[in-house]
């Protein structure tokens, strides 16, 4: 199983101290996390894709291709790549190049995105967004996939004898996930090619993505990729820890009471209770980790929320020293309790080797 | 028959409420309905809340489910400052847009004087037109004075006997939505535009 953080990039000020990074302070923090998710032990970092501030990462490869440079082992994803906005060409492309860049270690996940503006900013209606989000990937799935294509769709100008470049490496795509917090729609999407289906649930209550998460799981078989509990299953978290756990409470309760999304709303103890959000000791991350599994099945990709609401730098770094020490027992309790036949999350390595398997066959 | 009774009156006991029952009892005099009522007020912060997270508090959900599913609805508001509570504007505001898709609804409210009257007419009724219910001919308005008066209870059976003979006409479809597969997807999209 693959464990990893996801950071949305948002530019907050630390309520607690009224600081406020600048751009380039928080750009080059993500950076630091990133490099410290390595270290850690962590599998995987995934960057959000923003083009409003109070956001910064506009430019996901940009920044993946960095950290590339700086780490060995450490998957680099997105959460999320804007399939609806972005043209599905220049997706290809980016994520090809840092494929190669990376040495494989690419994968990414498609999102709609929820900011109106944006939409027509790129020249696209968000009333369309699911038809966008089903027509790009058509097109991106078939770049990644034949190295000469003719394409004619709805909301992009034709292609005629049309090579991507760079082709992917070792002939192989990117392995991608679908993340979607409502719509059937994306989990049908995500099954019909065998995907990957995430579900960010960290915002919302669990029986809303049990619904969808089934769903996905039914039609992944359905179109004989294999059993349901084979389907390819990621999921959020949020969490925030301290050796003591009344001492964790105290110190996030002023980032949650003022956090961007959910603040000024239900009290840290409700929200704890509705979703996902775990504050307290590790033993208690722990525990409250496990459950999803009890939830949704076994799954292969487990992402956590870490450097939002404003939390200063130095805090996330301690947050994920603290990951990192009990990554190591998520691992082992998540393996013990594994049920036999459940795939791993695909890597460029398994993919590849399952091409070759394909061609001897 | 499912009825449900939105009710938004904030005191109690509270003229809305009671208005909301006595038209309540009048459906069920002519269909056989079971009837459950949702007071927004013990529901007041979860509808806070909800605004901000975008997510509904347990007990909130079970009532915005109670009403998707209803196979018909009373919803009744105090009049405050020419319209519908704020409240009650905010519980609706949270349902799914296509909810009460021809759901048949009773309207009503209530006021201290019988001049904000037209209010049910000029911002009830568009609004349930906007989410697409079907709003019974009947809209019943209680002032003060007419708590007094044998004209209310009139008015009172008349939009009742509506609601009840739409919903037997026109009970809720329930069940899972229909997934449209992806091939049906993907070739609607490329039939031409």
């Amino acid at each position: 199983m693959q464990f990893g953080i996801f950071t949305v990039g948002d530019v907050t000020t630390d309520p607690t101290t009224g600081v406020t990074p600048s751009e380039r302070e928080r750009i080059k923090a993500m950076v630091t996390i990133a490099l410290k998710a390595e270290e850690v032990g962590l599998d995987v970092f995934a960057t959000g894709e923003h083009h409003n501030p109070p956001f910064v990462p506009s430019s996901p490869t940009t920044m993946l291709g960095y950290v590339a440079a700086r780490t060995e082992r450490l998957i680099l994803s997105t959460a999320t790549t804007l399939i609806t906005t972005n043209d599905p060409v220049k997706i290809a492309e980016d994520f090809a190049m840092l494929q190669h860049l990376a040495d494989g270690r690419v994968d990414l996940m498609m999102g709609r995105g929820n900011t109106g503006p944006v939409y027509p900013w790129f020249g696209q209606d968000i009333r369309q967004g699911i038809p966008l989000a089903i027509e790009n990937y058509a097109l991106l799935h078939q770049l990644w996939r034949e190295d000469v294509v003719d394409w004619e769709g709805r909301f992009r100008t034709p292609l005629q004898g049309f090579t991507s470049t760079p082709r992917p490496l070792d002939g192989v795509p990117p392995f991608v996930w679908h993340g979607s917090i409502r719509s059937p729609e994306i989990a049908e999407q995500a099954a019909y090619y065998g995907d990957g289906f995430f579900a960010n649930h960290i915002f919302w209550p669990t029986s809303h993505f049990q619904r969808l998460i089934g769903l996905y799981r039914e039609r992944f078989a359905h179109y004989g990729h294999g059993t349901p509990e084979q389907a390819y299953v990621g999921l959020g978290g949020q969490v925030f820890m301290r050796k003591n756990s009344q001492d964790a409470v105290n110190e996030f309760r002023p980032y949650f009471d003022n956090a961007p999304v959910y603040g000024h709303g239900p009290s840290l103890e409700d929200f704890m209770a509705q979703t996902p959000l775990t504050v307290g000791s590790p033993q208690q991350v722990i525990d409250r980790t496990l459950t999803f599994r009890e939830h949704f099945g076994d799954y292969q990709r487990q992402l956590f929320l870490m450097d939002h609401a404003g939390l200063p730098l130095k805090t996330v770094l301690e947050q994920l020293d603290l990951l990192g020490e009990i990554v190591p027992v998520l691992r082992a309790e998540f393996a013990a309790r594994r049920a036999p036949g459940v795939a791993d999350a695909p890597t460029h390595e398994s993919l590849v080797a399952a091409a070759q398997e394909k061609v001897t066959a | 028959m499912k009825l449900v009774v939105v009710s938004a009156g904030l005191t109690q006991p509270s003229s809305t409420r009671l208005l909301a029952d006595r038209l309540a009892t009048a459906v069920a005099a002519q269909a056989d309905v079971e009837v459950r009522v949702v007071e927004l007020r013990e529901l007041a912060v979860d509808i806070a809340n909800h605004l901000v997270t975008g997510f509904p508090a347990p007990v909130l959900g079970d009532a915005l489910r109670a009403v998707a599913e209803a196979d018909g609805l009373i919803a009744a508001t105090p009049i405050f400052t020419a319209s519908y509570s704020g409240l009650f504007k905010s519980f609706f505001d949270l349902i799914d847009f296509d909810a009460l898709t021809g759901k048949p609804v009773l309207i009503a409210a209530t006021g201290g004087t019988a001049r904000h009257s037209l209010a049910l007419e000029h911002a009830l009724r568009p609004m349930f037109a906007y989410l697409h219910a079907v709003v019974v001919p009947t809209a019943v308005y209680a002032a003060s004075e007419d708590w007094a008066s044998g004209e209310l209870a009139q008015r009172v059976d008349r939009a009742g006997g509506e609601l009840a003979d739409l919903m037997l006409r026109n009970p809720a479809k329930r069940g899972e939505e229909e997934l449209v597969p992806f091939e049906e997807q993907l070739a609607a999209l490329r039939g031409k535009p």
